[in-house]
């Protein structure tokens, strides 16, 4: 999902997971309806979180954290060892909290976190924020292994480019509404451009 | 006045509307019928109205405090003690007992001066915790001195000359006195530019501070304008019983019936307390035979209106019908305004 | 109540002894009765830590525990010591149920309505209490305990019951801290405490969580309660002084730690004590003035909580 700030992403990350009840419509999982289905709830059901600014536990160590993830745990590939495999780093901090940890690995503990609970669908919000560019690309090097796994990642990215160059799918939020969505390799920058600051009605009754 | 144009008509601000006029009215006069009482009923009746009269004066005080400074005191009742044992000094030393009441309030000022730079760093549960403290040790510094009367209380000397109706009368007529110094004095305050900044703060403290706001000052200002009207009702208190006992002086039961008028009444208003004080008293007359039970029932309500109706009743009525009867905010009108009517 | 309740208050009375040894004796008393305090204060310590909440009620609850032993022991006629694995199950339900449906209802308004929520509770149990039973003082029939001590080197002697009772908040200190730190449901408490929407997106129930805090919170309450008991006498209204008590260790040692709060109660007991030994109406004033320095002085207390 791409969009402008204020275009409405997080609130709808936010929303799916359960942190805010929808003022009209539902939420559908697999044709179930969860609209009133509580958070803690639907991490049973496989949809994980991973916050903008990352909302880790500071009076939890890093292992810590990543064992309370698994607290409503599907079965599945992903535990404290597969973690580990993952961000082999983290084996000789485990112990400290997390207060101490840059913003690339508070990051990447946060997706642990997530994904001790073996999600079916990976809500990623804003992973970039206040991080270096290098650091970045390193969180996203790690999103094939979380596809293979068979799970699906939803993306909130400010990053057009990196967006677009990692994901199947993408949709265009503004003002709370989709104003594109396709593959994107079948998107024109112009047209991406368009959706994003609200030019498409313009250009499209420009066109005739 | 400006000229309307085709475009927006002018905004005009005020600060009260008619129903506000109608209760001015309405307030001298109900001040103008309670000063004639002495005269006309029993005292049994005074003395019921000089309680009534007292709570309503504190729950009045505890509002500013918690509904405008959103310091939630547990121990207001440090200050009636200490207005209560200024008069028993005051009064021991010669002073006629009435004349000691601003003293008592002026008592109780000067006493939480010091106490406010105490308590005032302490955010919530630890200010409230705070200040039930102080009160308990007050009261346990007052059980030290032998001449304040100890542990088994002292008696008020100056008043025995007087005739008992008499005294009665002077007694209602200041717990009266104090009690429209306490409502007029609250509206005053909060009807000004300071309650403006308290209506801020209690708001939003940030914010408020953001625009300059003092916020320190302004709860300091409350909490002694709280206490010196805490210290007014002790007076009052030592006066009407004609004696004073630190234990029950000291009690944080006063608290208790502050906190329920206010919860149940609403906070955060002025007509508030009043409606409150009404309630209290009407539970307490027809449960008076059940002891303990108004205190239950009174609790109950209480908590239940601190979680399902935050703003009290007079919050509910006040927004259903839309009233003020004590205006301290701001109107804006759009249109010129109507023939013959001022504006401010 | 202006001495601090001590069932093995003993000056000493041995001929010859030094004032060192009273004194000795005396900052000995204060540890002791720190360790009931302690019990008492880790509840409301456990509560504010974990959620902020600020319980009021908490001195009367802890009188509603007395008295319900009190019910028990001469019901069932068992010994005190039995009631309590009668009583604190029974404060446990009650503790959940208050959190659940009383607390954070109000906590759900606003931070401060707990305080409102919980002081009317007080009053009403007060005064539910004072309405059915009488108002006459009652204490927990300790029977051969009460009398019992231990002599230690021929001028201290340490009471049964105060070395029971400290050995016990000890253990439930300890057993709480661990229960917080090694334990997965503990790890969810101070998750749910530390960020009550993070937590609630990796799959913790934090309103249920919060209830099993206000649980042990409250069966502490009943240990507490009883404890007291067997101390010295209640009557309906000694709920007020306990909780002062409680808040008293609680700030003096820390607000949120719990090995903190054993310490806060432990000086809160020696400051009682020693000031009861300088004027016999002086005790719990020394208390005050210790932790109105400490406020003044600082807030966060003598032991700060960890990284919050």
């Amino acid at each position: 999902m791409i969009g402008a700030n204020g275009a409405g992403k997080s609130t709808l990350m936010r929303t799916i997971a359960g942190l805010h009840a929808p003022l009209a419509g539902t939420i559908r999982l697999d044709g179930q309806d969860i609209t009133r289905v509580p958070a803690h709830k639907r991490v049973a059901a496989g949809i994980v979180l991973v916050p903008e600014g990352r909302r880790l536990f500071a009076s939890l160590t890093l292992e810590e954290n990543l064992k309370v993830g698994a607290t409503r745990a599907r079965r599945g590939r992903w535990n404290l060892g597969r973690v580990y495999e993952l961000f082999p780093w983290m084996i000789e901090r485990r112990e400290r909290p997390t207060a101490f940890l840059s913003g690339g690995e508070q990051q990447a503990v946060a997706i642990g976190r997530a994904l001790m609970a073996n999600p079916r669908i990976l809500l990623l919000d804003e992973l970039s924020l206040g991080l270096a560019p290098v650091v970045v690309h390193r969180l996203y090097d790690i999103l094939p292994e979380l596809l293979a796994s068979g799970m699906t990642v939803l993306l909130v990215e400010q990053d057009v480019t990196q967006a677009l160059r990692v994901s199947d799918w993408a949709h265009c939020l503004l003002e709370g509404r989709i104003t594109l969505s396709g593959r994107p390799h079948d998107l024109a920058p112009a047209d991406v451009e368009a959706a994003y600051f609200g030019l498409a009605e313009k250009r499209a009754s420009g066109r005739g | 006045m400006s000229v309307a144009s085709a475009a927006a008509p002018p905004l005009r601000v005020t600060r009260s509307r008619r129903s506000a006029a109608w209760s001015a009215v309405l307030g001298v006069a109900a001040v103008v019928l309670l000063a004639s009482l002495p005269y006309v009923v029993h005292t049994n009746i005074t003395g019921l109205l000089v309680n009534v009269f007292i709570l309503l004066a504190l729950a009045t005080m505890w509002n500013l405090l918690a509904g405008y400074a959103g310091l939630i005191s547990v121990g207001q009742q440090a200050y009636v003690g200490v207005g209560a044992y200024v008069v028993l000094v005051l009064a021991g030393d010669g002073l006629n007992p009435y004349l000691a009441i601003p003293f008592a309030a002026l008592g109780a000022l000067v006493v939480a001066v010091p106490t406010s730079f105490l308590v005032l760093r302490l955010r919530n549960e630890y200010f409230a915790i705070a200040t039930w403290v102080v009160a308990e040790s007050f009261r346990l510094i007052v059980l030290h001195f032998p001449s304040l009367g100890g542990g088994t209380g002292a008696n008020l000397s100056g008043l025995g000359g007087i005739d008992p109706v008499l005294r009665q009368a002077l007694t209602y007529w200041s717990a009266l006195a104090v009690v429209v110094a306490a409502i007029l004095g609250a509206y005053l305050l909060l009807r000004s530019r300071f309650g403006l900044d308290l209506t801020a703060i209690r708001d939003n403290e940030i914010g408020a501070r953001s625009v300059g706001v003092r916020i320190a000052r302004a709860k300091r200002i409350v909490y002694l304008v709280a206490a010196a009207g805490a210290g007014a009702v002790g007076s009052l208190l030592i006066i009407s019983q004609l004696n004073v006992q630190a234990g029950s002086i000291f009690n944080v039961q006063w608290s208790a019936y502050m906190i329920f008028v206010a919860l149940i009444g609403g906070v955060g208003s002025i007509e508030g307390p009043i409606i409150g004080t009404l309630i209290f008293f009407f539970l307490q007359q027809s449960l008076a035979d059940r002891g303990a039970w108004y205190l239950i029932i009174l609790g109950g309500i209480a908590v239940i209106m601190a979680m399902y109706l935050p703003r009290g009743l007079w919050g509910l009525i006040g927004d259903r019908f839309d009233l003020k009867l004590f205006p301290v905010g701001y109107w804006m009108h759009r249109g010129p305004a109507p023939a013959g009517r001022e504006t401010e | 109540m202006s001495r601090p309740p001590t069932s093995a208050w003993r000056k000493s009375a041995l001929p010859g002894a030094g004032s060192g040894v009273i004194w000795v004796n005396a900052v000995v008393q204060g540890i002791l009765l720190g360790g009931l305090y302690a019990l008492f204060a880790c509840g409301l310590s456990l509560m504010f830590g974990v959620m902020r909440v600020v319980n009021l009620a908490h001195g009367d609850f802890a009188v509603l525990a007395a008295y319900l032993a009190l019910a028990v022991i001469t019901g069932l006629h068992i010994p005190v010591l039995w009631s309590a694995l009668v009583v604190a199950p029974l404060f446990a339900v009650v503790g959940y149920l208050v959190q659940r449906f009383i607390i954070q209802r109000s906590l759900d308004v606003s931070p401060l309505t707990t305080l409102l929520v919980t002081f009317g509770l007080s009053i009403v149990i007060q005064n539910a209490l004072l309405t059915t039973l009488s108002a006459n003082s009652q204490s927990l029939p300790s029977g051969s305990l009460a009398s019992a001590s231990v002599q230690v080197n021929g001028q201290l002697s340490i009471g049964y019951v105060s070395a029971i009772v400290f050995a016990t908040s000890v253990v439930v200190v300890g057993a709480l801290q661990l229960f917080l730190s090694r334990t997965g449901l503990g790890r969810q408490v101070r998750a749910a405490s530390d960020d009550q929407e993070a937590a609630s997106i990796v799959g913790v129930n934090v309103r249920h969580v919060y209830g099993i805090a206000a649980a042990i919170a409250f069966a502490t309450v009943a240990l507490a309660g009883i404890a007291f008991g067997m101390y010295s006498s209640f009557d309906p209204a000694a709920g007020p002084q306990r909780l002062i008590f409680a808040f008293e260790a609680v700030v003096i040692g820390g607000m949120g730690s719990l090995w903190g709060t054993l310490v806060g109660g432990i000086i809160l007991g020696v400051a009682q004590v020693l000031g009861a030994q300088v004027d016999a109406g002086f005790g719990v004033l020394a208390g005050h003035l210790v932790f109105l320095a400490v406020l003044a002085l600082r807030p966060s207390g003598l032991i700060p909580a960890r990284i919050t």
